[in-house]
């Protein structure tokens, strides 16, 4: 596809993302400190995509995940915190891309994660019982890389998330929430995951999806809210699931993903000419992968993982 | 920090009588400091000591003070939270007081998915007697950001678990005329209208709600929720939205304007789908709006339709060709 508005900085990302490691004691990124474990996990799935995940000392890297690995089977967001199903998934996404999972003590991670299971099939984060479709995806997401899916009672997950379905084909975070992109993307990723994507109108929600284009070519996440970067993701990956990603203007969006680079200093913000971060910068990059921007590996739009790192997990072939 | 909290000195912990029998814990993974800074120095040493009090599992006053201060460097830090909830419950401390702390950091920090969490965690523990405090407390929070989810979704828990209906319907009302385009205050008025205890269920308001529906329409038909709002009325009936006359009032009203129709002819297709008959007013009004004549000349309304959508919605032309497509005669 021709995509003449802008090109992807690669070597400024690779920079940017490398560099917070090294900033460690800036206040941003001492009071970050709590959800390092997605940190790494944005920072390094977007180096993989990028062709340079060997740029990082993966043995450092597995040593500190490990050392957030906590006796319950959980994993915390850093050395020191308390396990969370949030940094659990990060832990074994991370470990996944430099095809650790074997570190893993399965059965402990599963009965974690199998125990945060509620009596009506949804799933609580942590042991104080906050519920959101969010952690079902993350339930059923980990425990499939694991292969340990028949851990939980999946009918009784699937028939929960069901119950989070709006009239506009949408999701909430829980039954009668407002339908917002990143639900539906938990919801649809679930479903995707055990094969229940029968339940969705996929016309109807296809169609909502799309309508969340805007003129600029950016996304945004509810009707009559501004583009943000992270919704190239959380839209498009669920229009992929769907099969319906050709209903939105493909090289719009790429534009829009582009103009969000700062391209002096690496990174990609939530809009054109703001701050940068390390979460837009995965979605900018993971939603170029979906629009196939040459150069970048494919990115699995279910586990939000590259391809060739799925295919290893489920097909034992890179 | 509340401005008061900045106007005193803070005292350097260590500087504090009550903390001098405690060694405070430096984070694991420090490495060299970019610039000291003091601000800086005070949460860095507030956590230090944090995590003294935290390996101890000590559950005092002090230690629930401290997770106060840390709270207002960082409220993010869910173990912070985690702790101050230990803490709470072992000391029995006053969860009034704990709403009115959570009230104060939620007003300058109301996406912190930490605080939204706690709040339900409290108010769970308080119950019923909580129920206006709940819904002040969202009120104020969607005062200063009338779409944030979290409060969103905590009003509706609170009116699910709590109770609370009676005033909801006007409140949604008030939210809409001060911004008709807000999406959130739509879906809670669906909310409202099918779950309410106290209204009867959307048979009984779909009339006085469609009348509403129908004028927030014609005075923004660019508005994307009430279009929503309307199908959600007449879910599963698609036989009396063909037939009430009040839609297709509203229909023609927005096609002879010439003007934001996108979404009219988004559902007028619909509905033609399903067996809506387009009468001569309507074929006049749709006319006008074509891009121009193909050749041979289309005479089936529904593909005339789609083609003026994929003219007048390009970012969404592979969906109206689609739609076109699946067009029986």
């Amino acid at each position: 596809m021709d995509l003449l508005s802008g090109e992807l900085e690669v070597e400024k990302h690779v920079q940017y993302i490398l560099s917070l490691e090294e900033k460690k004691d800036s206040l941003e990124s001492v009071a970050m400190d709590y959800l390092r474990m997605n940190g790494a996990y944005w920072g390094l799935t977007t180096l993989d995509l990028l062709g340079k995940l060997g740029t990082v000392d993966r043995d450092e890297v597995i040593s500190w995940v490990m050392q957030c690995h906590h006796e319950s089977g959980g994993f915390a967001g850093n050395v020191g915190h308390d396990p969370h199903i949030l940094y659990t998934l990060s832990a074994v996404q991370v470990l996944a891309l430099f095809d650790k999972l074997d570190v893993l003590d399965i059965d402990k991670l599963s009965d974690y994660i199998s125990g945060l299971q509620n009596e009506d099939g949804s799933f609580s984060g942590d042991i104080w019982g906050e519920v959101d479709t969010r952690f079902s995806y993350i339930a059923i997401c980990c425990l499939s890389l694991l292969h340990q899916l028949d851990k939980i009672n999946t009918e009784k997950a699937v028939e929960y998330i069901v119950s989070c379905q709006n009239l506009d084909g949408g999701f909430g975070c829980t039954p009668g929430g407002e339908s917002h992109a990143g639900q539906i993307f938990c919801c649809v990723g679930a479903l995707a995951i055990t094969g229940c994507l029968h339940h969705i109108n996929k016309d109807l929600l296809g169609w909502w999806l799309c309508e969340r284009q805007v003129k600029d070519g950016g996304l945004n996440g509810r009707p009559e809210k501004l583009p943000d970067v992270c919704y190239s993701w959380w839209v498009l990956s669920s229009l992929i699931m769907i099969d319906r990603v050709h209903w939105i203007d493909k090289e719009k969006l790429a534009g829009f993903i582009l103009d969000c680079q700062d391209k002096e200093n690496g990174g990609i913000s939530d809009r054109p000419n703001d701050a940068v971060d390390v979460y837009h910068t995965y979605f900018g990059v993971a939603g170029l992968s979906h629009l196939e921007y040459p150069g970048l590996k494919a990115i699995d739009p279910a586990y939000a993982l590259p391809v060739d790192v799925i295919n290893k997990i489920f097909f034992g072939r890179k | 920090m509340s401005s008061d909290e900045e106007e005193e000195e803070r005292i350097p912990i260590s500087e504090r009588k009550e903390w001098l029998d405690v060694k405070p814990i430096p984070q694991d993974e420090g490495l060299n400091p970019v610039v000291p800074i003091a601000y800086r120095d005070d949460f860095r040493e507030t956590m230090d000591y944090f995590r003294a009090v935290y390996l101890s599992d000590e559950r005092s006053p002090r230690s629930f003070y401290l997770t106060t201060e840390a709270i207002h460097f960082n409220p993010g830090n869910y173990t912070v939270w985690h702790f101050r909830r230990l803490v709470l419950e072992s000391l029995g401390v006053n969860l009034h007081d704990e709403l009115n702390f959570i009230e104060s950091i939620a007003k300058v920090n109301s996406k912190n998915y930490q605080i939204w969490h706690h709040r339900r965690w409290v108010a769970e523990k308080l119950g019923t007697e909580v129920v206006k405090a709940e819904l002040d407390f969202t009120k104020k929070i969607l005062f200063l950001d009338a779409k944030n989810y979290h409060a969103w979704s905590h009003r509706q828990w609170v009116l699910q678990a709590l109770g609370g209906w009676e005033d909801e319907l006007d409140y949604c009302q008030k939210l809409l005329e001060e911004d008709i385009f807000n999406n959130s205050a739509w879906n809670q008025r669906y909310f409202v209208v099918t779950r309410s205890p106290i209204l009867g269920g959307l048979e009984v308001m779909r009339e006085s709600e469609v009348k509403y529906t129908v004028d927030a329409i014609l005075s923004n038909p660019e508005n994307e929720s009430p279009w929503r709002y309307l199908r959600g009325l007449y879910k599963g009936d698609t036989s009396s939205f063909i037939q009430d006359p009040e839609i297709s009032s509203m229909f023609l009203k927005v096609l002879k304007t010439k003007n934001n129709y996108v979404f009219a002819l988004s559902l007028l297709l619909d509905l033609v789908c399903h067996g809506f008959e387009l009468n001569e007013e309507f074929k006049e009004a749709v006319e006008p709006l074509r891009p121009s004549q193909p050749d041979p000349p289309e005479s089936n309304f529904a593909i005339i339709i789609c083609s003026v959508l994929e003219t007048i919605d390009p970012l969404r032309s592979n969906y109206w060709t689609w739609r076109k497509s699946n067009v029986t005669s």
